[in-house]
């Protein structure tokens, strides 16, 4: 078959297949770019980009491993499990496999230290959580209504709340004055502002634990939250998609608790939804395993009718209820993934910390939410950008940067730390380490070369106090060689 | 308390199609379903287009493939964790192979198929839903042959927005597309406003278990060049046609007449699943085929919302890519379907009822029209009834395929066994048999065919007209399957 220009298609595809409302134009991908075309691997390419960006949970594949080398019948292929093979490959009810959806709930439960219970007939199946925010935003929003959504948010929620839908979302503006919390006058201020614009407000979105703050809300916050969806009369649906990956206090407290807390006619539970999947407690994001949960009957009802267009494989069901429905594994694995994430996260923190870099303090998540205000040469998200690229092409490493995250304030940035080995870990630490210290003697210039081959000039500044120098000096320092050594320093000479 | 929040208009309307007496056939089936053994008296399920014939076959490879279940690779290497972080769109290269090649020896490799133009989607009904976001919006019609399978009043309208305007084809030259038809359907299209941007073709044809010819196959062609727009070919059942004619592929067609450099080119895809030819409706495995790049790009990113889960696509991968599996698995189908078929068609046919001549598909388009008390819908709904609660067969009404005649049905042949279908056999039997026994004056007997042109008195129908409006039409609850 052979190609061919496709300028002589004369008949137009839709708007939306033309459109960019995939997200996927934006600068941001030139970090995905740039890990694509120069991928580490320890072996193969030490000196390539790392992957910082992807905020998957690979700590604990080697517990899931070892569940399934022991129970062959959780996969309908094996020995262990082909009696029921044809049942299983004929399944396609949209209702899903009822082991399935008490597998799911069960784990919610357990998820939440089983202060709540959740039932199996709200469980409607979506293609992951994307699948998930579709799903919901068609059936609670019209083309032109919107959903207020506080910054920052993913990145994803563009396209997956926004594109098919025809739906808005108008950004609820947190600041890091009082660590990015939701406040009743910011989220006033965005549903007032809808109304003046003649915009249709029809939910809340919030993801708790945040993405990318790896916070969680606190009791008084969620029932501010709360207050505000009844009052306006407003969806409220909560992305609880990192419940599991709590690692410290304080708790996480799930909106199916709160709403526990009121009675029904200061809470209308029709208004309330939770967006879940497994793809990050888990670390399954093959899987596509998606789940909207709603309080709501007609939306369950429309839900499922809509999720026939991204079932979760019934292969996928069988292998999940199977290794769900072992509540010694699952109790294992959901504390010990909360232990490696803990060690990870304070090590990483406590490494970063040592050469004066902070991040959000946070207690879930699978990144950190760094804070690199101060290397910025003013505080403009054009420097935040500047600074972004001679991380990814300099220092090698894809970050996120907080504007892609629709943060208000420039100068944050995700950095992932749950889909890497110790090893790869302690290098990337190395490589921030070394970027650090080249820039601390003071004021510098740096001319950085793009792949297209446009200079820039980045004017850093760091001012640390006196002490971490001297403590960043007595570190052990591994250079990157591909980072820009100042010529001028006898520091680096001496090492190298 | 406040008033509810309404939901969104899609969720509130009807276009997903449940309300349809197609579902609730399905309804009533579930509440009493045939059972061998525990539930003789039950419900036999005719409604459901399933291939439940060669599942044996799948089992032996199996267990003669071990390694495949325990996430393993080629060389029993655990494969789990790249396959659990696996979330690429593009989907997994080995699994687009091996399905391609697969296409190819379904079309008897008379077409190749590029990889890199197979987008992966959950199930064929995603695949048709994606390809309608990306071609159509709201204001827009797709011509569609009736009678058409009715899932696609969801698929490609609900939430698209787009429009389906029919494509009226008749008994009178068996349901065959015509270019009249082709014509009128564009016409209309316009009368109502809407801007034509496609013809969508299911072929083999669901429900009525043909292929089409390679006349109808160049009329359509020449439609779509005519009036530039798009042919989408849902090839679903290709791999179904258990008899002459030979399938031919509208891919086929597009290579032979070296439409290659030419602006149709770009305007052809095609759907396709294993849910149908392999029998894995629970894999949610679809996939849209394109020349166009603008098209294989944008439902590349929209297959985000269901992608196929990548256990899965290795399973299969391995599975596809097994030529010796693949080439016997698709000959010793083609056989079952082919005996399966005759007997569906044989012993319809000791009942005096006939079905329209077929070559694939695992149902049969059968014609009821001289057991309606009126050449009406109201009649066929009215037999139906009679077929689902007394003769205790759920099978599926031509009006919900959007037929224009009332009287054909569509019988499922290949989701039972053979001793099942016996009794359903006997059932319809024994139920022509009364009709033909207590209608006054009629001259038929047992052994005769009856005239299509005599329309007979049936039994008198307990249900007004009223009630049986609102039977039909009440809200189904709790069917989830599909086609």
């Amino acid at each position: 078959m052979g190609s061919h220009s496709s300028n002589r298609t004369r008949v137009p595809l839709s708007r939306m297949a033309m459109g960019n409302g995939h997200g996927e134009d934006s600068p941001y991908f030139d970090g995905w770019k740039a890990y694509q075309i120069d991928p580490f691997d320890p072996a193969e390419n030490p000196h390539g980009v790392i992957q910082m960006g992807l905020a998957e949970n690979q700590l604990c594949a080697d517990l899931i491993e070892e569940w399934l080398i022991d129970h062959p019948e959780g996969s309908i292929c094996t020995a262990g499990g082909s009696d029921k093979f044809r049942d299983i490959a004929n399944f396609q009810d949209y209702h899903g496999l009822p082991k399935f959806r008490n597998g799911i709930a069960i784990f919610m439960g357990k998820v939440r230290g089983n202060r709540v219970k959740f039932d199996p007939d709200r469980i409607v199946m979506s293609g992951g959580a994307t699948g998930a925010h579709d799903l919901i935003a068609f059936c609670l929003a019209d083309p032109g209504d919107a959903f207020l959504v506080p910054t920052p948010y993913y990145p994803g929620f563009d396209r997956d709340l926004c594109w098919r839908t025809g739906v808005k979302i108008l950004p609820v503006n947190c600041k890091s004055s009082n660590n990015f919390k939701i406040t009743k006058k910011a989220l006033e201020e965005a549903y007032n502002g809808a109304v003046d614009a003649g915009i249709r407000v029809k939910g809340l979105i919030i993801t708790n634990p945040s993405n990318p703050l790896g916070t969680t809300l606190d009791r008084a916050t969620m029932k501010d939250l709360v207050d505000f969806v009844n009052e306006m009369n407003i969806h409220l649906v909560c992305d609880e998609i990192y419940a599991a990956t709590l690692f410290r206090g304080p708790d996480f407290i799930s909106i199916a608790e709160v709403i526990e807390e009121y009675d029904d006619d200061c809470c209308n539970r029709d208004l309330i939804h939770i967006i879940y999947s497994l793809s990050k407690d888990m670390g399954l994001p093959g899987f596509r395993i998606g789940i909207v949960y709603s309080y709501n009957d007609d939306v369950v009802r429309c839900g499922r009718k809509m999720s026939s267009f991204g079932l979760i494989s019934s292969q996928t069901q069988h292998l999940i209820a199977s290794m769900l429905s072992d509540d010694e594994f699952v109790e294992r694995f959901i504390a010990e993934s909360s232990a490696r994430l803990a060690k990870r996260h304070g090590y990483f923190t406590h490494e970063l910390e040592r050469v004066g870099i902070r991040c959000l303090d946070s207690n879930a998540g699978l990144f950190v939410w760094m804070d690199l205000r101060e290397l910025l040469a003013e505080q403009t998200f054009e420097a935040e950008m500047v600074l972004w690229r001679v991380v990814i092409h300099k220092v090698k490493l894809n970050v996120s940067p907080g504007s892609s995250f629709h943060c208000s304030e420039p100068g944050w940035y995700r950095v992932c730390i749950a889909n890497m080995d110790d090893q790869t870990m302690e290098i990337a630490l190395a490589r921030i380490r070394s970027f650090v210290l080249e820039n601390m003697m003071g004021n510098c210039m740096r001319v950085v070369r793009s792949k297209e081959s446009k200079a820039v000039e980045c004017k850093l500044k760091v001012s640390f106090s006196n002490r971490k120098m001297e403590e960043v000096m007595k570190m052990p320092c591994s250079m990157s060689p591909c980072s820009p050594m100042p010529p001028r320093s006898p520091l680096v000479r001496a090492r190298t | 308390m406040k008033q509810p929040l309404s939901l969104s208009s899609k969720a509130t309307c009807n276009t997903h199609g449940q309300d349809s007496s197609y579902f609730l056939g399905w309804q009533e089936y579930e509440k009493d379903p045939y059972d061998e053994i525990h539930n003789q008296g039950g419900i036999i399920q005719m409604g459901l287009a399933e291939n439940q014939l060669s599942f044996d076959l799948l089992e032996s490879w199996l267990s003669e493939n071990p390694n495949v279940a325990g996430f393993k690779g080629n060389h029993g290497e655990l494969i789990f964790r790249e396959l659990a972080l696996f979330q690429d769109y593009h989907g997994r290269l080995s699994f687009k192979q091996a399905m391609v090649k697969f296409m190819a020896e379904l079309r008897g490799n008379k077409v190749s198929f590029d990889p890199s133009k197979l987008v992966l989607t959950a199930g064929a009904t995603s695949a048709n839903e994606t390809l309608m976001f990306c071609l159509a919006e709201k204001g827009d019609a797709i011509l569609v042959p009736t009678p058409y399978y009715p899932g696609f009043d969801r698929d490609l309208k609900w939430r698209t927005g787009a429009e389906i305007v029919p494509i009226h084809c008749t008994s009178s030259n068996r349901f065959k597309v015509t270019s009249s038809a082709l014509e009128q359907a564009y016409r209309e299209a316009h009368s109502l406003d809407l801007n034509v941007k496609a013809v969508l073709v299911t072929n083999p044809s669901n429900p009525l278990g043909t292929t089409m010819t390679r006349k109808e196959l160049s009329l359509l062609m020449d439609f779509v060049i005519d009036k530039e727009i798009h042919l989408v070919s849902d090839e679903i059942y290709s791999g179904t046609v258990f008899g002459p004619p030979s399938f031919v592929s509208i891919m086929e067609v597009l290579d032979e007449r070296k439409y290659d450099g030419h602006d149709v080119w770009d305007r052809v895809h095609v759907v396709y699943s294993l849910s149908k030819d392999l029998g894995l409706p629970g894999f949610r495995v679809g996939a849209i085929y394109s020349n166009n790049e603008y098209v294989v790009a944008a439902a590349t990113k929209m297959s985000s919302f269901g992608l196929v889960s990548s256990q899965t696509q290795h399973f299969l991968s391995v599975l596809l890519s097994d030529d010796k599996f693949t080439c016997n698995y698709i000959e010793e189908n083609k056989q079952r379907l082919k005996l399966r078929h005759s007997l569906l068609v044989s012993g319809l046919s000791s009942a005096g009822i006939c079905c329209l001549e077929s070559n694939s598909g695992l149902f049969c388009w059968v014609d009821m029209r001289h057991l309606l008390s009126s050449n009406t819908f109201e009649a066929e709904m009215e037999l139906w009834r009679k077929i689902v609660f007394r003769v205790k067969l759920n099978i599926s009404p031509g009006s919900s395929c959007h037929c224009t005649e009332p009287g054909w049905f569509r019988l499922c042949f290949a989701n039972m066994s053979e001793a099942t279908l016996d009794v359903a056999m006997r059932r319809i039997k024994e139920f022509v048999a009364e009709i033909v026994v207590t209608r006054p004056g009629n001259p038929a007997s047992n052994n005769q065919r009856p005239s299509h042109s005599r329309p007979l008195t049936s039994f008198r129908s307990p249900l007004s007209k009223k009630s049986l409006a609102k039977w039909v039409f009440r809200l189904s609850l709790h069917d989830g399957r599909e086609r």
